[in-house]
């Protein structure tokens, strides 16, 4: 147990605080309230106030943070501290605390918050600065693939494949599950409505129509940017992190050619490639609810749906593809190249990756749907 | 002769089959300076790991207070590890926290202390390494040197009785690295603490070193033992020599 009194000292000319015990921080309790509070109540100003070791059995930072506010209030109140007797330990402490010159400039402790109309001036210049980022980061990535077509940069096409078998086969099985259940969820919900219609067979066409054009790439999509797109975005940006970049650039390699190209190009190959797939198995799951719930046959099935969607719907589907393999590389690639220096960056960077090409995804479809709705295809 | 405070006793330490080193057995006294040095890859990280209890020995035991570490439960272990303070060669300060909150980080965990307390301990703990202005900045924010002080601050948040570093001059100018083994020195005779060491830096292997142990990466085990000052003067091993006169014999033969 840890004591401290006070007590006059013998020659009335100040205070002795005599402690005694373990003086240690784990014990969650280091007494500065109640001393502070009778300093206050017994301590007049310009009188001393001598620590002394009564039998002090173990301390640690506990005692050292005790004299430093008990020196602080001495500060404030004109008192004089004397520790002299205490272990060698705790004033060598004390004075190695106090012998780092103070930088009062740096601290941060009274800066204030913004006002409002500062943060929101603050807040337009960094989405304005992040949008300068994007449009120079898409202009250097068009410009790097029009040097690929004219032959004025050599692609590491072993880059290329190894990303493509990430982007590609390693993201084929999730894809093939989503997409399976994705075509019998749609025939499950087309099944209830049309069954009372007597029209279940036109639950082909939902599913296939559903999948060519809006389904299938929609969903490639987003799990291609919540896997690919993500791991993109913590290459690269732990590569900024471990400055592997700065070390490419003063290699004289461009990491716009040596590091996101390879990407851009493999996401542009095998998102497609994927699409085509996941809207083949989403039929085909579809045509499992078909076949198990409505008594359709698979000849009734692949005939109904072959009449009743056109082939255009299916390229639909396919251009959206591009353009979703384009807004998840870009957003992977931006957010990684411009990531910051630390562990958390690369986490932001990460979820902005994640987020931005999904916000994306949704609006392209959109802009898509828009369009080939007006052209009335 | 002072007394034991950590004890190897024939440590073996491998990665799989790959050994590493073996047959170590040396003695880290109380109060000591303990250096581990040798070449590149003679597993000198890979000890202290095996020291702080990160991984299991091969073989052998080591002993803290007498109390062999790798005998004991899990919890146990885990309470023998609360009592050491460790600084890694990059700092390994948590980047999405503020030095203050790094610094709160043990004494949340394991004490019982008031916010207002935990605030006074971390002045204190700043003051001691010279970041007193610096609890509201994060590691990305301040430079190198002043990383591994944050990172010896958090270190000694809790009052260890043993300070384990690695590489703690790695990548600071001359002068800084001075300042830090000082700091270091300081520390150790105020806190009591026993501090061992993973370090290349000659400088300060000379200047704060009470003891060493030096690891072989050809032979796999340790070839010589002592105060690094008596090993230069009278060690007969020529890698000892070569190694604490930074490959002078390389340049006499």
């Amino acid at each position: 147990m840890q004591e401290l009194n006070i007590s006059r000292l013998p020659d009335d000319t100040g205070w002795e605080l005599a402690l005694t015990g373990k003086w240690l921080l784990q014990r969650g309790d280091t007494r500065v309230a109640e001393l502070l509070n009778d300093l206050k109540t017994k301590v007049a100003a310009g009188e001393r106030l001598t620590f002394v070791d009564a039998g002090i059995e173990e301390w640690n930072s506990a005692l050292v943070v005790l004299i430093e506010k008990v020196q602080g209030y001495a500060d404030e109140h004109e008192l004089k501290v004397d520790i002299s007797s205490l272990p060698t330990g705790v004033r060598q402490l004390r004075a190695l605390a106090a012998s780092h010159p103070k930088r009062k400039d740096m601290s941060r402790r009274d800066e204030a918050k913004p006002p409002f109309v500062e943060r929101v001036g603050l807040a337009t210049l960094a989405w304005w600065k992040s949008t300068r980022v994007s449009m120079a980061f898409i202009g250097e990535l068009l410009f790097a693939v029009g040097r690929m077509l004219s032959g004025k940069t050599k692609l590491r096409w072993r880059d290329v494949y190894l990303c493509m078998e990430d982007a590609g086969p390693s993201a084929f099985p999730i894809v093939a599950l989503i997409s399976v259940l994705i075509g019998m969820i749609l025939a499950f919900v087309g099944a209830v409505q049309l069954q009372q219609f007597g029209a279940s067979i036109f639950v082909a066409s939902l599913v296939a129509l559903g999948m060519a054009r809006e389904m299938g790439a929609m969903m490639t999509a987003i799990i291609m940017a919540g896997r690919t797109g993500a791991s993109y975005a913590a290459q690269l940006g732990s590569m900024q992190v471990n400055e592997e970049i700065d070390a490419l650039e003063t290699m004289g390699l461009k990491p716009m050619e040596f590091l996101v190209l390879p990407r851009f190009i493999a996401l542009l190959i095998m998102l497609p490639l994927l699409t085509i797939f996941s809207t083949v198995l989403g039929i085909a799951g579809g045509s499992l609810v078909a076949l198990l719930m409505l008594d359709i046959t698979i000849t009734q099935y692949v005939e109904q749906m072959t009449s009743t969607v056109p082939l255009h719907h299916f390229v639909i589907g396919f251009v959206k593809s591009l353009l979703f393999a384009l807004v998840i590389a870009v957003a992977g690639c931006m957010n990684g190249i411009t990531c910051g220096r630390s562990a958390t960056a690369v986490g932001q960077a990460t979820t902005r990756a994640v987020v931005m090409a999904i916000v994306f995804i949704i609006v392209v479809d959109a802009v898509v749907t828009i369009i080939t709705t007006v052209l009335g295809i | 002769m002072t007394q034991a405070h950590i004890e190897v006793r024939d440590l073996t330490m491998a990665y799989g089959s790959t050994l590493i080193q073996r047959d170590l057995d040396f003695t880290i006294g109380r109060g000591d300076i303990f250096i581990i040095m040798g070449g590149s890859g003679c597993g000198k990280s890979t000890l202290m790991k095996h020291m702080i209890g990160l991984l299991t020995p091969a073989r052998g035991e080591i002993l803290f207070n007498g109390e062999a570490m790798w005998e004991c439960d899990f919890a146990y272990r885990q309470s023998m590890v609360k009592k050491f303070g460790i600084t890694y060669q990059s700092g390994a300060l948590i980047s999405s926290m503020t030095l203050a909150e790094n610094i709160a980080l043990p004494l949340e965990t394991y004490t019982d202390l008031t916010p207002s307390d935990i605030r006074d301990v971390i002045a204190l703990k700043l003051a001691l390494v010279g970041l007193a202005e610096f609890g509201e900045y994060y590691p990305s924010e301040i430079s190198g040197g002043m990383r591994k002080r944050a990172a010896l601050a958090r270190a000694i948040a809790l009052d260890p009785e043993v300070l384990f570093f690695d590489e703690p001059s790695a990548g600071l100018d001359p002068v800084s690295a001075r300042l830090l083994d000082d700091l270091i020195l300081q520390l150790r005779d105020s806190l009591g603490a026993t501090v061992v060491m993973v370090t290349h830096e000659l400088a300060s292997i000379f200047a704060i070193g009470t003891n060493s142990v030096f690891l072989d990466p050809e032979t796999k085990t340790m070839i010589a033992q002592g105060d690094p000052n008596q090993l230069l003067a009278d060690c007969n091993d020529p890698k000892v020599q070569m190694f604490l006169r930074r490959g002078e014999l390389l340049e006499e033969a």
